[in-house]
């Protein structure tokens, strides 16, 4: 039985883009949100270390220098006028999230304090600046909760515990998405005027990543289905400071408050790579240099493929104080005390730069002319306005999702208004039963673990931190063997309650797609710039690589590359020093 | 005898799917795990290798998303923050007590959100703010930090007796969302919420077993919290 319901607007994903959308749009239209999980559960709660705004409480400084930043960290790749929009409007944002409730960190006049975070500089490079506002370590969750608070005041319409499965397109034009209702079995079509994304990352395709395990790729590989583009999938960022083994996030804000990185010889090497401001060089260089201290025989750990992030040179209260979740992580995770030992880490795949192409009001494009198509909105990690190039930097995720999370929801809701009623495709759940039925009656042979674990190992071996023509063309052939083995996929639950089984195995292909679209455009990019090393081609190529990567779905499943122009600005490219 | 480096861990877990049977049932797996493996890495190795049926939320798998809180021999926490080496060799795995079980470790969290829903916990001040940010002092800023760590994740409020007793009781986590708005400097509302925790089925029923600060995986003094609002609610005063 499936049941059928109609929104002006519906919104897809509830961490803090998609709730942030929903306060926009339910203000304004019948607004429902869709998401996996309960939306307190969203991977934004995760996110640690805090959110930059210009706001000079602590130290001089400007949005101009924000964006500057920005561009630079992004290795020129970002789109210069969104960035611009979006340090301008941080601002706002952020005294927003504060009269909402948020519980940030405060000086000792009272107002917010600011914190340092890699990337971030004054006047453009000369020291690392004073710029992220904070709670603790816990910014995103402070994040998360304060939204969802003010979902809770407008009476936001949810529908948790439902997985969109397919995005309902006629003539070019988005009118709803089909979801499978995980308590019950039972699908959902939901017809919308305006359908905004916003789903978050997929860094499951990667072995150590900082990325829950919810997080695979959905909204992007569910729109790539339907013929929308993905926009500079190769540019994937690697963290720098995981824990080790296990890839846990432990944030930049370590660094920020006065951490430094030690490799095995007990040198804090980042003097050597980035002279000016060291430990707090954008994430993109650490982890290469982490990986070139392992690489010349420096590391640590029983492989020697780890380094060292030491604190215990910091005040203990700043310890506990200002960093007691990570602090907390290092201790049940790895047994190690902070204050008196050095804490192991390896770099852990973390973030997506790349994903749905969008306008700077969330609205979906498609082609080099950046056509918009109606009906489509994405917002957040799932998105690409691109204000993060080929490499975002810290904190600058949590500003994209309220500042774009904001844009997107109010776009969704202007058009909604002037929307036509989107026209009935008939029976547009069928493909989806379709394929749910093939997997829960299928006599296959192979496991989703088993092909899970094989892709997210050579993911992170050849389409990691360091790429090669031979490594990405080996890695496209494992994807091609992985997606013949996913057909042949059998499950074990076959019924209809919280069948969590079956949607792993639909989420298995999700990461596929991920996967063959961020090696795709990978293979394409014969240059090194920001997320994206090449061994091959160790330099920036701006004569031909200053675009964006589009990759389309074919009719035959294979991959089709398009590009278009970064949209420049005032900063001309130039090589990149910190 | 375990493969080297690993240990071996016996889990029983209590299962349960109407479709499949009408009354619970308890099933017993045995695995080889290494010692820092968290106890959500063990289920998930009997999920993916062993069992497909077997049912549980999770997500980020490092405490913060508060989907995973279960009973872990006889004790609620977070199966992702509960190591093996702490509980092997032989584990019992239940589901939260008090809210319906809908399958397996899965129960139904609709009440528990109701209750929390109906502390109006969002900041409310009628008041228009200044361009910037309203000022605040650290010093008042700490009153309410502890309670904005809470990550809902239902581990106290399904750890407390009188909980058990009496599914009409708001709980510890509806109380620690409220205290987190009465004492925050920036809100006005702080008697209307109070006046809803002083009904018969808010704070005055907390007989302070402390089962709740025990269950807490952020830590939160969930105890002292809930007595800081009574004493607030007695004396009209915070």
């Amino acid at each position: 039985m499936t049941t059928t319901h109609t929104y002006d607007s519906v919104i897809i994903g509830a961490g803090g883009a998609g709730l942030r959308a929903a306060i926009e749009s339910s203000d304004k239209v019948k607004t429902a949100v869709i998401s996996k999980l309960y939306p307190t559960r969203s991977h934004t709660g995760a996110a640690q270390g805090g959110m930059c705004a210009a706001l000079a409480n602590v130290e001089e400084d400007s949005p101009e220098w924000h964006t500057f930043d920005t561009v630079k960290g992004g290795d020129y790749l970002v789109d210069q006028p969104a960035a611009e929009l979006m340090c301008r409007e941080a601002i706002d944002a952020v005294y927003e999230l504060e009269h909402w409730g948020l519980p940030f960190n405060r000086t000792p006049e009272g107002k917010l304090d600011q914190r340092r975070f890699g990337g971030h500089t004054r006047n453009h490079g000369e020291a690392p600046v004073k710029r992220a506002v904070y709670s603790a370590d816990r910014t995103g969750h402070m994040i998360l909760q304060t939204l969802y608070q003010q979902c809770i005041k407008r009476d936001v319409r949810f529908f948790n515990e439902f997985y969109v499965l397919d995005l309902i397109m006629t003539g070019g034009v988005c009118g709803g998405v089909v979801a499978y209702e995980l308590a019950t079995g039972e699908l959902h079509v939901f017809k919308a005027k305006s359908v905004v994304f916003a789903t978050g990352g997929f860094g499951r395709i990667f072995k150590v990543t900082s990325c829950a395990h919810t997080l695979t790729g959905d909204g992007p590989a569910v729109v790539w289905r339907r013929g929308v583009p993905l926009e500079d999938m190769e540019m994937f960022q690697i963290h720098p400071t995981g824990i080790y083994k296990m890839g846990i996030l432990l944030s930049e804000a370590v660094r920020g408050e006065g951490g430094i990185l030690l490799n095995s010889e007990n040198e804090r090497f980042m003097e050597r790579y980035a002279p000016t401001v060291k430990d707090l060089a954008p994430r993109d260089m650490v982890s290469r240099a982490i990986y070139q201290e392992i690489k010349e025989g420096r590391g640590i750990g029983p492989g020697k493929d780890g380094v060292y992030l030491d604190v215990r040179h910091l005040p203990k209260e700043v310890i506990e104080e200002k960093l007691p979740d990570v602090t907390e992580f290092a201790r049940l995770y790895l047994g190690v005390e902070p204050t008196t030992e050095p804490v192991p880490i390896q770099p852990t795949a973390h973030y997506a730069m790349g994903g749905i192409p969008t306008d700077v009001d969330g609205r979906g494009v498609t082609g080099s002319e950046e056509t918009v198509i109606p009906g489509l909105y994405a917002a957040g990690e799932c998105a690409c306005v691109s204000v993060h190039g080929a490499n975002r930097l810290g904190t600058n995720s949590l500003l994209d999702i309220v500042v774009f999370g904001k844009r997107s929801g109010a776009a969704a809701a202007e058009d909604a208004m002037n929307a036509p009623e989107p026209s009935a495709a008939e029976a547009p759940e069928t493909d989806t039963a379709a394929l749910l039925q093939g997997i829960l009656d299928s006599g296959g042979d192979q496991k989703v673990v088993d092909i899970r674990t094989e892709l997210q190992d050579n993911m992170f071996d050849k389409a990691g931190v360091i790429r090669t023509d031979g490594s990405l063309r080996e890695m496209q052939e494992i994807i091609g063997v992985l997606r013949e083995r996913a057909e042949r996929v059998a499950i074990h639950d076959k019924g209809k309650i919280f069948n969590s089984d079956l949607m792993e195995a639909v989420e298995l292909r999700f990461l596929l797609d991920c996967a063959e679209n961020l090696v795709v455009a990978a293979l394409a990019r014969t240059e090194s710039r920001g997320g994206h090393w090449r061994d091959d081609y160790p330099v920036r190529d701006d004569e031909n690589w200053l675009k964006h990567t589009l990759s389309y779905r074919q009719p035959d499943g294979s991959i089709k590359l398009e590009f278009k122009p970064v949209k420049m600005g005032p900063y001309v490219p130039m090589e990149r020093k910190y | 005898m375990a493969a080297e480096g690993k240990i071996a861990l016996k889990l029983r877990i209590r299962r349960y799917n109407p479709e499949d049977r009408p009354d619970p049932w308890w099933d017993e797996y045995d695995l080889e795990c290494s010692p820092m493996d968290r106890l959500l890495d063990a289920l998930n190795e009997v999920k993916w290798r062993i069992d497909g049926t077997l049912s549980m939320r999770r997500s980020c798998a490092h405490g913060i998303c508060g989907s995973d809180a279960m009973m872990i021999n006889g004790q609620n926490a977070l199966a992702c923050k509960v190591m093996v080496k702490d509980v092997a060799p032989k584990c019992t795995v239940e589901p939260i007590r008090g809210l319906p079980v809908i399958k397996d470790l899965i129960v139904d969290m609709e009440p528990f959100m109701d209750a929390y829903k109906a502390v109006l916990p969002f900041l409310i001040n009628d008041t228009e703010p200044p361009d910037t940010e309203r000022l605040q002092t650290e010093e008042e800023h700490q009153k309410f930090e502890d309670t904005t760590k809470c990550i809902l994740c239902a581990a106290c409020t399904t750890s407390c007796p009188i909980f058990w007793g009496d599914d009409g009781y708001m709980g510890p986590a509806a109380i620690v969302n409220a205290h987190r708005f009465i004492m925050d400097s920036r809100d006005e509302a702080g008697r209307t919420r109070l006046k809803i925790l002083s009904g018969k089925e808010g704070a005055f029923r907390c007989r302070t077993t402390f089962n709740c600060t025990e269950a807490c995986p952020r830590g939160i003094n969930v105890t002292r919290a809930i007595q800081e609002v009574k004493r607030a609610t007695m004396f009209d005063r915070f």
